[in-house]
């Protein structure tokens, strides 16, 4: 239908922006504003209570300047560890849930039945299910008695106590169990447009199983890889959920960014320098939504 | 050659899918087993004396009561109906007015709104409900899901009106309806089953989150369940594990019900990042 | 009841006009076919009178009111759309009640009025059902039903029949010409089908990129077509049009050479141009090769269809298709010929203009 650019006679001007009304004010209200807000408040001194809370005062970029002296920078508790504990949380995330949704899709590309039902049901059960109560499952499955180290005794192997000696480990892992439903859907979804005369075609040709994956399966699903990186990348820089396991310890070692800008503006109250941490998030954001929307563009572009 | 392929496939196969299934199940087995356990502990085994007394403390629980079917509730529900409406709405007339930009418009706001979102957002979103006198109130929390929530339910919403033919609505205007009449008698009952999906996927977010009521909320009787279980843990001193468990598992039953009523009406489907 | 008058109707839709100054007079209590090949802006044409488009210049008048800039809902037509468009949450009354419902009809007069109507469509027994439970047949005359419902001043079809199968296509061509007569009522019909429109008009619009190229009683545009385009369009199969040129009052071509027409006032002016001959199928016959201007053609194929076969002649390089009604197909090999008499044929000039 050539209706998309056409002044519609079904819904006046008027009715019609009556009824975006709401959306742009929600938009507005708690989009917008917080964004230019923050970036307003990183300049100054404010704090929620004091002298400084009523009066803030503008201090330019003394915020910034304290986050990136390079002198304390990375000692444990400040910004430019907590940035690199981010780092390496992302991308063990990262690997761990795409390699793994990959690899369930894969493993039940064109299968049905009862086994797929119940490992994506439990897979995306993972994903859905309220964050505090996995918290508590998750709390006692890593606990010294829990159910993973009765798993390694079971076949021999050491039993640490996971969130004191391996607290990095331990949320890697969690964040990998939570988040691989995403990627599993979205690769399985997209297998399933695959056409399957393509692979009888390369089954003839005698591929075999890798030949098959790299030479159809991949070159078709290159553009959900992409989207699944991305968006995975930018939500777990974002995730606050693990804090519900360690509370960003022990000393400071799973203080990654969502916990850390939550304990300098909500502890200790410096939404000043809260704000300054939250200015750099969002760069750091926005440059990966950037990467994002170029490589769908260049994944459009491809296809 | 060909069968000793066969049965080594047969096999990976099947280590790959029991390693996966036990990965994903052990960790809720505790979930599933300590609410009827008369000891409950940190550690999983079978109870060998199965209880519903977990369950009944909860019960006898005022302070969990209320947070569990009053106030969580309260948030999800209104969070629900207020983004289900204003997306609804949004999206049809997206759908149906000429605005220059109109086509991007929603993916630069999915866009936008994960950049803006969480530990990026929670300064000035606090503050924001502190200048309109909101903190420690359920509309703050509701108001600020909403605005969260919004950007994909708007995109969600709009794919589905778009699918719905003109025609319907044309001929309602040609049969005499006003536009109101015609949203109302019309365009709606025909969104039933977006909305339907938009306000479960609402509910279920809300219902599990964490960080938002945790920064917005201060006292005991406005906490919905996600921070109610936190308070548990960390307040009690020594958590009281039994009550603790049974009161999990209640919290996510309403989810597992939605699931699988999805899962049974429409089949999982996928919206790009259904979840934000 | 009213009249419809297009005054130089225009509507653009960026640099395409769909619908190109066009004049329009449908009266009261007429039916008028809008007939033409696909994207020449019928649709448009009947969008624009039930207020579904507004027009980017001209007048628009329903009976002596100007509804140019007036919305659908205060038209007061009936339509019925070419999907039916038929409410899929509300029960067949529901759906023929919904007109009398927004005009705030009591719901005893709403529902009394509605079978009324459903009575005299033959579907009363099914108004309780959903739309999705009845054939497409039911759908269309529901469909119906509720344009008429409220008793508009004009109905208006966009290709109505065009989702049914062909029997049906034919019960229900027959139905709504009952039911027009019988309310009497003004309507505009759309559609693509020339059989269609001969079957079910009073008059018939032929349009052509945006315009109306001719417009007339079905068998006046038949036998007289204004263009190359509408003798091409009307007729299945349609006129043949073989290229001539008019030589000292003969249309001569490389097969044959006819004497011109006497009949035919104009065609002094056009002595020594290229012109187009038409003539259709069923007013060409077999005769012996001897007959007086006798047209040859080598056989080219026979199609029986029953009553009459079809035969084609290649003439001179032109293809040229013969009616013949006969219950036993001719026997023809090699050259065939025919012949036709003088008042039978049409010519046309360089542009495809008719010559009188
Ligand atoms: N909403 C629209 N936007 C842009 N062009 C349109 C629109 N509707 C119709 N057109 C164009 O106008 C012309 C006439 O269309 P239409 O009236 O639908 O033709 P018909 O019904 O005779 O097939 C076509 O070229 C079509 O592409
Ligand atoms: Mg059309």
């Amino acid at each position: 239908m050539p209706s998309t650019h056409q002044d519609s006679t079904i819904l006046t001007r008027r009715t019609g922006l009556t009824l975006l009304a709401p959306t742009f004010a929600f938009i507005g209200l708690f989009l917008l504003f917080p964004f230019v807000w923050v970036v307003a408040i990183s300049f100054t001194d404010r704090t929620l209570l004091g002298a400084a809370a009523a009066d803030p005062q503008f201090i330019g970029l003394d915020n910034f300047r304290q986050l990136f002296d390079f002198d304390s920078w990375m000692r444990s508790g400040e910004f430019g560890r907590s940035l690199v504990l981010t780092v390496y949380f992302v991308i063990a995330s990262l690997i761990g849930q795409v390699f793994l949704g990959l690899g369930i899709a894969l493993a039940f590309h064109r299968r049905k039945g009862f086994l797929r039902e119940t490992i994506f049901t439990l897979v995306t059960l993972a994903w859905i299910l309220p964050e505090a109560a996995i918290a508590f499952t998750w709390t006692s499955f890593l606990d010294p008695n829990g159910t993973l180290n009765t798993a390694l005794g079971a076949v021999g192997l050491t039993r640490p106590d996971w969130l004191l000696d391996a607290p990095m480990a331990s949320i890697v892992m969690f964040n990998v169990w939570r988040g691989t439903a995403f990627s599993m859907l979205l690769f399985s979804a997209a297998l399933g447009n695959v056409r399957p005369s393509y692979l009888e075609t390369a089954d003839v040709l005698g591929a075999n199983a890798w030949q098959r994956f790299r030479d159809v399966l991949l070159p078709m699903i290159k553009a959900q890889l992409a989207t699944a990186l991305i968006l995975v990348t930018l939500w777990t820089f974002n995730v606050f959920t693990p804090f519900l396991l360690t509370q960003g310890g022990p000393a400071f070692q799973t203080d990654i960014m969502a916990i850390h800008t939550y304990r300098i503006a909500f502890r200790y109250f410096e939404f000043g320098q809260g704000s300054a941490i939250a200015v750099i998030v969002m760069l750091i954001n926005f440059v990966l939504a950037g990467v994002y929307l170029f490589a769908l563009k260049r994944g459009e572009g491809a296809r | 050659m060909n069968l000793v392929r066969f049965v080594l496939a047969r096999v990976g196969f099947s280590a790959f899918v029991a390693v996966i299934a036990a990965a994903f199940a052990l960790p809720l087995l505790w979930l599933i087993l300590a609410p009827f356990h008369d000891q409950a502990t940190l550690s999983v085994s079978l109870p060998t004396n199965p209880t519903l007394d977990n369950f009944r403390a909860v019960f006898d629980n005022q302070f969990a009561v209320r947070a569990l079917f009053v106030n969580s509730m309260i948030q999800a529900a209104g969070a629900m109906v207020l983004t289900t409406l204003v997306a609804t709405l949004g999206a049809y007339a997206l759908a149906r007015i000429h605005l220059p930009g109109r086509d991007v418009f929603v993916y630069v706001l999915i866009l936008f709104s994960s950049v803006v979102t969480g530990s990026a957002a929670m300064v000035p979103v606090f503050l924001l409900i502190f200048r309109m006198g909101l903190i420690d109130q359920h509309l703050g929390v509701i108001l600020v899901f909403t605005g969260g929530l919004l950007p994909v339910a708007l995109f969600i919403m709009r794919d589905f009106m778009q699918s719905i033919p003109r025609s319907y609505e044309e001929s309602a205007l040609v049969n005499g309806a006003n536009q109101w009449q015609m949203l109302r008698d019309v365009v709606l009952p025909m969104t039933r089953s977006g909305m339907m999906v938009i306000g479960i996927w609402a509910f279920v977010n809300v219902w599990g989150s964490f960080l938002i009521p945790f920064i917005l909320l201060r006292s005991p009787d406005k906490m919905p369940a996600a921070t109610a279980t936190y308070s548990f843990y960390t307040e009690a001193g020594t958590p009281v594990i039994t009550l603790i468990s049974a009161y999990a598992l209640l919290y996510v039953i309403p989810v597992l019900v939605l699931y699988l009523f999805v899962n049974w009406k429409y089949g999982f489907q996928f919206f790009g990042g259904i979840k934000s | 009841m009213a009249n419809v008058r297009f005054e130089s109707v225009t509507k653009r839709f960026g640099d395409v006009a769909a619908v190109d100054a066009v004049d329009l007079d449908v009266h009261d209590g007429e039916f008028v076919c809008l007939l033409g090949p696909s994207g020449c802006g019928k649709t448009t044409t009947l969008r624009l009178i039930a207020g579904l488009e507004t027009a980017t210049g001209g007048t628009i008048r329903i009976g002596d009111q100007d509804v140019t800039r007036v919305g659908p809902k205060d038209r007061d037509v009936g339509m019925v759309f070419q999907d039916y468009a038929l409410y899929p949450h509300m029960t067949l009354l529901e759906n023929i009640a919904y007109p009398l419902k927004v005009r705030g009809a009591k719901l005893a007069a709403r529902s009394e009025r509605t079978r009324e109507v459903a009575r005299n469509l033959q579907i009363e027994h099914l108004l309780d059902r959903m739309p999705g439970q009845i054939s497409g047949g039911q759908q269309q005359r529901t469909s119906v039903a509720r344009a008429v419902v409220h008793k508009p001043r004009v109905f208006l079809f966009d290709e109505p029949l065009s989702n049914l199968d062909a029997k049906l296509r034919l019960e229900a061509r027959a139905f709504l010409k009952r039911l027009q007569r019988e309310l009497g009522v003004t309507a505009v019909y759309v559609t693509h089908d020339q059989a269609e429109a001969m079957a079910l008009a009073d008059r018939i619009a032929v349009m052509d990129q945006g315009a109306i190229v001719q417009i007339g009683p079905p068998l006046e545009v038949y036998r007289a077509p204004r263009t190359t385009f509408v003798a091409d369009f009307l007729g299945s199969p349609p006129m043949n049009l073989i290229p001539v040129r008019l030589q000292d009052g003969v249309l001569r071509n490389d097969a044959f050479a006819l004497p011109a027409p006497r009949h035919l006032r104009d065609l002094g002016r056009h002595e020594g141009q290229d012109l187009s001959l038409g003539v259709r199928p069923e007013h060409l016959e077999l005769c012996d090769p001897g007959a007086e201007h006798a047209i040859s053609g080598e056989t080219f194929g026979l199609e029986p269809l029953g009553p009459e076969t079809l035969v084609s002649l290649d003439v001179g390089g032109t293809l040229v298709v013969v009616r013949v009604f006969a219950d036993e197909p001719p026997r023809l090999e090699g050259d065939a010929h025919v012949r036709v008499d003088a008042e039978h044929l049409h010519l046309f000039d360089g542009d495809g203009v008719r010559i009188d």
